[in-house]
């Protein structure tokens, strides 16, 4: 049974398993390769896409599973918090590796929509499903802090 | 201080006409010629300029500076851009790093003689013979603009991508002088910057080289996706030494996409359209494995016989004086084990390597670190010549060691993959978390037992260290492997008789080098150890320290910047506590003052790590400072949280759910100090790394009075 899926605005019919988890259509159906695998079982966070605006760990989640509900991935991501998000990590050098990095943005542009001014232990609690080998954590913490303020002058000028 | 010098290496200079890219400029600097290499011009001609330059100018005045070393997230790409951009005058927004190709003659590492990034050696051998190549073509530019407006090569300067001259106010961009340049002569010597005139060397920000790692376009092996390509994944035995004995591969055959199933010596590989089709059929293999003579082997009955090792003779490592006689007549003698367990590197990007047979040879794709031995061990199994495999050098998503390896291990599994299947089709080798875990190749498991004398001043008298552990290098039971007491061997602390033995054991379980290699335990034994001995003696664990660091002042100078930049000795928040560690390695000194706070349930956080490090000059302050921050983090898994165990023949860690890993609400704040220095550059990528736990560890002493002698130390952090 073809399977219809809504990614990044478009919409994909695809002949595939559906219970081939969303991480791998994703990568090899469509080409999408900035959403990384890095566990297989939900512990890592690299594989962090959007379903319907909430961070999902789209290896632990079956394509069939995913229905209308519209799926983000890092190359489709634009909203202002996701380009705040990604300015700070360009001017703060956060990542080093870059692997796990298209999670850590993906997560992080949801914890600044929920929360415009993260506090350190917000940024822990939310971050703390996204791991990252090289330990860039204290760089991230300052990339979604310097991107809330950042969001923040935008909107009070 | 800027004379000219004769260039170390013979430079060669690359003229090549690209189609409708006007003419590029590329110089290399022939790193063979001193040993009588003389292949790299003939080679450098046409389309063959960008593979062969350090730096290449653009017509369109970019700059490409090509790194011999493999970046996977430890800077090297923005290193050595800063180095050749520096002595260039390039304008840093228009300079742009790309990989070298595997040539192991061009693109050696000048200390370990091979094309190989690792022992943090990148900055340190390539600092000369970098800004050699940068000023090489900054002199032919200036050549060049001489000629074209006839004035003096004197008069000129140059600034930001751009020759200048001054009296008559004349500029031209790199870019225009390209095509002039090439045609200049080579220059027998350059003239290098005097450091007071660095622009881009010690700067405190650059932005990153590494590029496409925020909007998820950067190409790690995992993406590679070439048309007709196959995914492989391979059921390997389930215990160390397993072999197949027999496989019914029916069911898995007839599976969705499945285009074969293939027996490897390392196990039976699934070939496949994509990944999770080829994950499916291996789960549908039906497979008989002879588990050999380690079936029953575990991790804790190895633990107890290197615990008996640890008390007995080895090979002698060093030895001053005569510590066993001194230790045998003294009051107050301090003894103490150590035990330290496997560990998995587990880089975020699990083992991985794109391969695809060619007429003539093989064509890879991954974040080979060491493209010399890999070329080597892919030939092998194909039965041609090391220089026919070509290997494309991409971003790895961290490593830490993992990815150099000398007996080939993934890469060569990829290639006896490629050959049995037969046709040539690029097929993509991927680990899963499991298979990566569970492989070996980890750091290995080692006891130390360390006996210190102390006379009635509190003075040591004299140490004994016993290492007890495989040897990385593979070296039999009669050669001290340095890699094994390096820490331990050449312990700084100036005491009148030391001795050091080391034990070569034997384990089913592959060894290999995980981030400071011997450091990751003998500083967490020495430093930990000398912290007791202050205790013991009396005195505060920094004063007792500097009174025996008296030949080393570079230890010294850490150890006193950390210490007055975290503010030792001075009062701290009820219920938080400092811990201090000093340690060298790969020549660089990193001191550490650890801040942890006791929860109301015991437990500890660790709030903060105050960092103070020389490595020389100071190439890329932000990268050192990303380099310390991210080595902290790495060890502090193994201190808190990381082990890998075996239990009848089969690892019990395969992912991250029981190997445990280090999480953003458990990291640290970090504060890093560098030691200003003139001293040549050494690496960063690993010292930070080994001197966290010990410190923490320290910290966790003057909170509980009990020394941690066992990693991990898990029951002191939830
Ligand atoms: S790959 Fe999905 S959480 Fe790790
Ligand atoms: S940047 Fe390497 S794993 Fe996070």
């Amino acid at each position: 049974m073809p399977v219809t899926l809504n990614v990044n605005g478009k919409t994909h019919t695809l002949e595939v398993d559906p219970q081939t988890p969303l991480l791998w259509v994703l990568r090899d159906h469509l080409q999408l390769t900035g959403t990384k695998y890095g566990c297989g079982i939900a512990q890592c966070g690299a594989c962090t896409v959007h379903l319907d605006g909430q961070p999902v760990r789209s290896c632990s989640v079956p394509v069939s599973a995913v229905g209308d509900q519209p799926v983000t991935t890092i190359e489709g991501a634009e909203s202002g918090e996701f380009q705040a998000l990604q300015k700070a990590w360009q001017d703060l050098n956060v990542y080093q590796c870059g692997y796990c990095q298209s999670g850590q943005l993906m997560s992080a542009a949801r914890l600044l929509a929920d929360k415009p001014d993260p506090s350190d232990a917000d940024i822990d609690q939310y971050m703390s499903g996204n791991i990252c080998r090289c330990a860039t954590y204290d760089r991230i913490r300052a990339g979604i802090k310097q991107a809330a303020s950042d969001l923040a002058t935008e909107v009070s000028a | 201080m800027n004379s000219p010098v004769t260039l170390s290496r013979r430079l060669f200079l690359i003229r090549s006409a690209q189609a409708g890219a006007g003419l590029t400029l590329g110089v290399a600097l022939n790193a063979g010629a001193a040993d009588g290499y003389t292949g790299a011009t003939g080679k450098a001609v046409d389309d063959e300029l960008a593979a062969n330059a350090f730096v290449t100018l653009k017509p369109d005045n970019t700059v490409i500076i090509t790194s011999k070393h493999m970046e996977m997230g430890q800077g090297t790409f923005t290193g050595m851009a800063t180095i050749a951009a520096e002595e260039l005058d390039a304008d840093w927004s228009r300079v742009e790093t790309v990989s070298a190709p595997s040539d192991s003659d061009t693109y050696k590492n000048l200390i370990i003689g091979m094309q190989l990034t690792g022992g943090s050696t990148s900055i340190a051998n390539s600092w000369t013979q970098m800004r050699e190549a940068g000023a090489a073509v900054r002199q032919m530019l200036l050549a060049a603009a001489a000629k074209q407006w006839q004035v003096p090569v004197g008069e000129l300067t140059t600034d930001a991508n751009q020759v200048i001259h001054g009296p008559s106010g004349r500029k031209a961009t790199y870019g225009e002088l390209s095509t002039a340049a090439a045609a200049m002569p080579l220059p027998d010597k350059v003239t290098l910057k005097d450091p007071k005139d660095f622009k881009l060397v010690g700067k405190q920000f650059l932005p990153r080289k590494d590029v496409g790692k925020t909007d998820g376009s950067a190409t790690f092996t995992q993406d590679v996706r070439w048309p007709g390509m196959l995914t492989a994944v391979v059921a390997h035995p389930p215990v160390f030494g397993g072999t197949v004995k027999s496989v019914n591969a029916d069911r898995a055959r007839a599976m969705p996409g499945v285009k074969a199933v293939l027996e490897v010596p390392s196990g039976v590989a699934v070939l496949a359209d994509t990944f999770w089709q080829a994950l499916q059929a291996r789960k549908a293999l039906d497979i008989v494995w002879d588990e050999g003579e380690q079936a029953d082997f575990s991790t804790a009955a190895l633990l107890a016989q290197y615990r008996e090792l640890a008390g007995k003779p080895g090979l002698e490592a060093r030895n001053d004086g005569d510590a066993a006689k001194v230790l045998a007549e003294s009051e107050q003698v301090i003894d103490a084990e150590f035990a330290f367990p496997y560990l998995a590197h587990a880089a975020m990007e699990p083992m991985n390597c794109v391969i695809q047979r060619t007429d003539k040879g093989a064509d890879l794709w991954f974040g080979s670190q060491g493209p010399a031995w890999d070329q080597v061990n892919v030939a092998k199994v194909f039965g041609i010549k090391p220089e026919d495999v070509n290997i494309n050098i991409l971003y790895a998503g961290g490593s830490f060691g993992r990815r150099a390896t000398a007996d080939g291990n993934y890469v060569t599994e990829a290639a006896h993959i490629a050959r049995a299947y037969g046709q040539s089709v690029p097929i993509k080798l991927v680990w899963t978390r499991e298979d990566d875990n569970t492989e070996g190749h980890y750091r290995p498991m080692y006891v130390h037992r360390i006996r210190a004398a102390l006379d009635e001043a509190g003075n040591v008298t004299a140490w004994h260290q016993n290492v007890v552990g495989q040897s990385i290098r593979g070296l039999d039971e009669n050669t001290v492997d340095r890699t094994s007491v390096e820490g331990a061997a050449n312990l700084p602390y100036a005491i009148p008789n030391i001795r050091v033995d080391s034990h070569n054991t034997v384990s089913p379980v592959a060894p290999h080098w995980w981030r400071s290699v011997g450091s990751t335990h003998s500083a967490f034994a020495v430093e930990t150890f000398v912290d007791e001995l202050a205790h013991a003696a009396g005195k505060d664990p920094v004063e007792f320290r500097m009174a025996l660091l008296r030949d080393h002042p570079r230890h010294r100078a850490v150890l006193q910047l950390a210490a007055e930049k975290a503010g030792w000795g001075k009062p701290l928040p009820e219920g938080h506590f400092h811990g201090i560690a000093v340690h060298e390695s790969f020549s660089s000194y990193v001191a550490q003052v650890a801040e942890v706070a006791q929860n109301p349930d015991g437990k500890f956080r660790i709030v903060k790590i105050t960092c103070a490090v020389d490595c020389g000059v100071a190439v890329n302050p932000d990268v050192i400072k990303a380099q310390m921050a991210g080595g902290i983090g790495y060890g502090l898994s193994p201190l808190m949280f990381s082990e890998i165990t075996v239990e009848k023949g089969r690892v019990q860690e395969a992912n991250f759910d029981r190997y445990r890993v280090l999480r953003m609400n458990e990291m640290p704040a970090i504060d890093v100090h560098i030691v200003p220095s003139g001293e040549a550059p050494t690496g960063v990528g690993e010292p930070g790394t080994p001197v966290g736990p010990p410190a923490v560890a320290n910290a966790i002493f003057a909170a509980t009075g009990k020394r941690i002698r066992q990693l991990p130390a898990t029951e002191f952090f939830a």
